[in-house]
């Protein structure tokens, strides 16, 4: 077993980078979420000129490379735009967010429309606004066949994330990288298929988290659709007695 | 045929009940004409069946009126407002969305399919529009949800969701979440047809009771001539488009003027 692991001090530096890649992951993921619901939704728009950004957007966040992108991002921009400080890791962020946010609004809008029309009908029947029927009767159904292909959509993110260490972010690849230099150089010796094996795992491990809280989502949603038990008299409000 | 028009159609009754008045209303689906310059009021409070051959535009009516399609031409009154003009000089100009939202507040409407909301229970559902769009207080809500669903026999299920429940359950949570916004007049459309046989009498039991209340006018679609016979006040057969013939459901039925309405009569009876 002792032969699998590495050092101590090498799991710190692992550790380190793992804070990295969930910190790019966490603000890929929101910026990535918001996007895809509003761009998803502006696909359907009522004005042209929406539904015109929006596919815009699509195409081209679908259509280039995520290396590509985070290039022009990550060092492209901040060097046109004479930023030097701009935070790599933000940076890095938005690219990956922009990205799954291409993807994420074709998901949105496929679900969107495979919610029955009826029940857009009720809502204006109701008389609830554009807003509303959208918050409170479609998303809510849509939800449940968005968080799926959500959930395979943020582990490709994660796995999106290691390409930050081409630009120079200190991500679990990238500490990987690091001990691999000073296996090579210094007097580490342990061998390269343990560290490897050591990273897997750790991607490995977070890819099952992603995927375990998207199964409680999914089943917490589950829940709201299932309902609950028959009222006995006990329980109704006196008004109806 | 139809009543002189200084009859109060327009407008409401002293209960609240709201009128409608249709005017040289068309509507055509790509070449298909489905409503042809439709002319047809509703007094406030009045019950009136539509009845007519598949394809004659029965849905279509209640459809427009709902605002769920826009009429090609014409005009539409409801409880004395234009529903899809304002007011513009000597005129009337195209709706602006607020004015349709706030000439819609007065209409309801109960589908054959019901359409309940299924990530919420009986009771959520029936809150939903009072909350949201009439700005009631939860308690308030949830108060006159349960009263509601008591009326419709259904209190016990508060907590269930559509997916929980009979097909006439589900009707009748649907006329419930319909009621409670208020409704000055109720459009139905068939809404017993997608129910086992079995079920259909607890529905039509629900719009007896609406009926006898007479707080909102009632436009409903039904094959269900025996009740029609029962609870309206008028017939009105439709074909292509337009009325064929109305008057009091006992004329029409046993008495059709028109040759059309015989054969549809008669092969409605038959089946
Ligand atoms: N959204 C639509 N797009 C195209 N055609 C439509 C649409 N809605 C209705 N129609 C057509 O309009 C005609 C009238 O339809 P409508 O549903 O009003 O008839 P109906 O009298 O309610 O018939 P039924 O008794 O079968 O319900 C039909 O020929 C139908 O195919
Ligand atoms: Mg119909």
């Amino acid at each position: 077993m002792d032969g699998l692991l590495l050092e101590a001090n090498q799991y710190r530096l692992l550790r380190d980078g793992a804070w990295v890649t969930l910190q790019i992951l966490g603000l890929a993921f929101v910026l990535g979420v918001v996007l895809s619901l509003v761009v998803g939704v502006g696909r359907l728009s009522e004005r042209r000129w929406v539904r015109g950004i929006a596919l815009v957007y699509v195409e081209f966040f679908r259509g280039i490379s995520s290396i590509v992108l985070l290039f022009i991002v990550a060092i492209a921009i901040p060097i046109l735009l004479g930023v030097s400080q701009a935070s790599i890791l933000m940076l890095g962020s938005l690219a990956l967010g922009a990205n799954m946010g291409g993807y994420g609004a074709e998901i949105v809008r496929g679900s969107i429309q495979a919610i029955p029309k009826g029940q857009s009908e009720a809502s204006i029947a109701l008389n609830l606004s554009n807003t509303q029927r959208l918050r409170y009767v479609v998303l809510p159904q849509a939800l449940r066949i968005i968080l799926p292909p959500f959930g395979n959509l943020t582990i490709e993110i994660l796995k999106g994330t290691a390409l930050v260490s081409l630009v120079g972010l200190a991500d679990i690849t990238q500490a990987g990288n690091f001990i691999r230099q000073q296996q090579l150089f210094g007097d580490a010796g342990t061998d390269r298929t343990i560290l490897f094996l050591n990273i897997l795992v750790i991607y490995f491990v977070l890819a099952q988290i992603i995927n375990g809280l998207f199964r409680l989502a999914e089943w917490r949603l589950e829940k709201r659709f299932s309902g609950g038990e028959h009222l006995t008299p006990l329980d109704l409000p006196e008004a109806t007695k | 045929m139809s009543a002189p028009d200084t009859t109060p159609y327009t407008g409401t009754n002293g209960n609240g009940a709201a009128g409608v008045r249709m005017r040289g209303v068309n509507k055509a689906f790509g070449t298909n004409t489905v409503l042809r310059e439709l002319d047809l009021d509703v007094d406030p409070g009045e019950r009136v069946v539509i009845i007519g051959p598949s394809g004659s535009g029965k849905t279509t009516i209640l459809r427009v009126i709902m605002t769920l399609e826009r009429p090609d031409s014409g005009t539409i009154e409801v409880g004395g407002r234009q529903l899809y003009h304002q007011p513009a000089g000597d005129g009337l100009k195209p709706a602006s969305e607020k004015h349709i939202r706030s000439v819609r507040s007065d209409i309801g409407m109960v589908f054959q399919h019901f359409n309940l909301f299924p990530h919420m229970t009986a009771l959520e559902n029936i809150m939903l529009a009072p909350v949201k769009v009439h700005g009631q207080s939860k308690e308030e809500a949830r108060t006159n949800a349960f009263e509601l669903l008591d009326k419709v026999g259904l209190a016990h299920a508060a907590n269930q969701t559509p997916g929980q429940l009979s097909g006439g359950q589900k009707q009748r949570v649907a006329i419930a979440r319909s009621l409670a916004t208020k409704p000055k007049i109720m459009l139905f459309d068939e809404v017993t047809s997608a129910l086992d046989p079995e079920l259909v009498g607890e529905v039509l039991n629900v719009l007896r009771d609406i009926a006898e209340e007479g707080k909102t006018t009632m436009m409903l679609v039904t094959h269900e001539m025996g009740f029609a016979r029962e609870v309206a006040d008028r017939l009105v057969m439709f074909d292509h488009g337009q009325v064929l013939e109305s008057g009091p459901p006992a004329d029409v039925l046993d008495n059709p003027r028109e040759a059309r309405t015989q054969e549809f009569l008669g092969a409605v009876r038959e089946h």
